[in-house]
């Protein structure tokens, strides 16, 4: 269920406003990469063009080409909805539904489309899910509370849990334990590093330390100056980018002389 | 012993503001709620005997009054508040924002008309208009309790007063509803896209549970102008004192605040008190009314999205 993703010369723009341009670039089954720059350099943007959430803003769009085992997202044929099922996506802050327990936070995803599910069926994805997410242990007595009633770290869990209940193809994290403490972030990472097993995994973060722990490959991205377009700068396998990196912003961003 | 640290005038003076207002209101409250029980005494202690020599025999009197204030408000609300909620959608989800705004103004502006226009619309327009719809109705589906004829001859019957009332509290739980769907957090909207959610699904899963209370208290208050509305049911109604489901015969239960209005000018002596202690009944289904409101609101406490 894991997929090959293909980003192939993708500008992006909002309204008149090009925010990335030309990025090319392929990420491989069953790995971590992580998209690492400067605040504003279109990392996250470039993450949302991945399950097409970017267009949700009014005026936005792209060009180029994003496919997923050959398919372009951006066919005319292709529905935004179906795609997003298939590419799962967990945010900065958590965000599980306040109004909803957390059991059926799990099976927001499934529930949608009219998906009509057992009730023992149900009782077997959420508890796959949660321990899926790594947070089983800690919420098996208490399903029936609201979402919200977790700390920060467990909330962004349950966040995990509900996008892998769907079984998507890739999984798409935007700086997901920006909010978290310490003791959180870690329990997250080690997740990633199980989650990979099954899933494609691309992670935007402003931590270079998670960078290097989680990822197998990172993109570096970086913009001249405001209101010129980011680019992608290199991307490699994680070590070659931390210890040689080819271009000469790279090893400036990544050794803290700017950024 | 430690000094306190020193409050600063600023704070003060909001405090004392903010307490006088929140005051004001319980004041406002009392008071009317003192005139309506000192004014209604006499007739709620009076014997049977005493009040038919004034003309009403009070509680035999009530419970059709009652009834009526109860199921009109009821029917316009039936009719109000799925429209009100679908228009508040359109508004904050759906239309172009150019559009969204132009429909804003022109709900708000529903709000601004008064509301014996609304009764001189009621009974010029619509009460003629619905007529042969009526006719149509008790003709075809007449077995049906609440389309039983005979059929009214002039179309002012509660059905017609209570879309005169629909219309009236259209605007407030309008306004209100959109207010509170736009209030919702786009995370929570991006949640439900991110999971795939059509624009139908994000509405129902994230809009709609978290404007669930906005919403109840959005209907309370369109119930509570369609509970007191006077001049509109006074005007478009052809009362009787009766209780009765029946939506379009010539006999239609009236309201409290409507019967008040007709009655008040040739009442005398106890007569008096016996229409200000129906006044004193409105004001308990009022107070009744939103206490279960809230009663719902807070069941679901936890999970409001307020934590």
């Amino acid at each position: 269920m894991s997929k090959r993703i293909e980003v192939e010369n993708l500008n992006v723009f909002y309204g008149k406003f090009l925010a990335v341009e030309g990025v090319s670039l392929t990420i491989e089954p069953r790995t971590v990469t992580a998209f690492i720059g400067p605040s504003g350099c279109g990392k996250s943007t470039l993450l949302r063009t991945l399950n097409r959430m970017h267009e949700v803003i009014p005026g936005a769009r792209v060009d180029g080409r994003v496919a997923i085992d050959g398919k372009n997202l951006y066919d005319l044929d292709v529905d935004p909805v179906l795609v997003r099922r298939q590419v799962g996506m967990v945010f900065q802050r958590p965000n599980p539904f306040p109004t909803m327990s957390i059991k059926e936070n799990v099976l927001a995803g499934v529930k949608l489309n009219n998906g009509r599910i057992s009730r023992s069926d149900a009782d077997d994805l959420v508890e796959k899910s949660l321990k899926g997410a790594n947070l089983w242990k800690e919420v098996k007595d208490r399903l029936d509370r609201p979402g919200s009633s977790l700390s920060g770290g467990q909330q962004q869990r349950l966040c995990i849990a509900r996008a892998i209940a769907v079984s998507p193809d890739v999984l798409l994290m935007d700086e997901p334990c920006s909010a978290l403490d310490p003791i959180s972030t870690l329990a997250i990472e080690d997740l990633i590093e199980e989650l990979k097993r099954d899933y494609t995994i691309v992670i935007v973060t402003h931590n270079m330390q998670q960078a290097s722990r989680v990822s197998d490959r990172t993109a570096f991205f970086n913009i001249a100056g405001t209101g010129l377009p980011g680019r992608l700068i290199e991307v490699d396998d994680t070590a070659t980018i931390f210890e040689r990196p080819t271009e000469k912003s790279t090893e400036d961003y990544i050794s803290g002389r700017f950024g | 012993m430690t000094a306190r640290a020193k409050a600063r005038l600023g704070d003060r003076v909001f405090q004392a503001a903010a307490m006088g207002a929140g005051l004001l209101i319980l004041v406002a409250l009392a008071a009317v709620a003192i005139f309506l029980i000192a004014k209604a005494m006499p007739a709620l202690v009076a014997s049977p005997e005493e009040l038919k020599r004034d003309g009403t025999d009070f509680w035999p009197y009530v419970p059709p009054l009652i009834f009526g204030t109860v199921w009109a408000a009821f029917l316009a609300l039936l009719f109000a508040l799925p429209l009100a909620v679908g228009i508040a959608l359109f508004i904050s989800h759906y239309a172009p924002r150019k559009l969204a705004q132009g429909l804003g103004y022109a709900i708000d502006l529903l709000a601004a008309i008064p509301s014996v226009v609304y009764g001189l619309w009621g009974i010029l327009v619509l009460a003629p208009a619905v007529r042969p719809l009526y006719e149509w109705l008790v003709n075809n589906v007449g077995w049906f309790p609440l389309f039983a004829g005979p059929v009214s001859g002039t179309g002012r019957t509660v059905l017609t007063v209570a879309v005169v009332l629909a219309v009236m509290i259209l605007p407030i739980i309008t306004a209100l509803c959109r207010e509170v769907f736009l209030q919702t957090p786009p995370l929570h909207e991006e949640a439900a896209l991110a999971l795939g959610a059509t624009r139908w699904e994000v509405v129902k899963m994230a809009v709609l549970p978290f404007g669930r209370a906005g919403i109840i208290s959005a209907t309370m208050l369109g119930l509570g102008r369609a509970l007191g509305e006077t001049m509109a049911v006074a005007m478009v109604l052809s009362p009787s004192i009766i209780i009765s489901f029946a939506l379009l015969q010539s006999q239609n239960p009236t309201t409290i605040a409507a019967n008040i209005a007709l009655k008040f000018p040739e009442a005398t002596g106890l007569g008096i008190n016996a229409l200000i202690a129906t006044g004193l009944v409105l004001f308990a289904i009022t107070f009744v009314v939103n206490a279960l409101a809230r009663v719902v609101i807070n069941r679901r406490k936890e999970f409001s999205g307020a934590n």
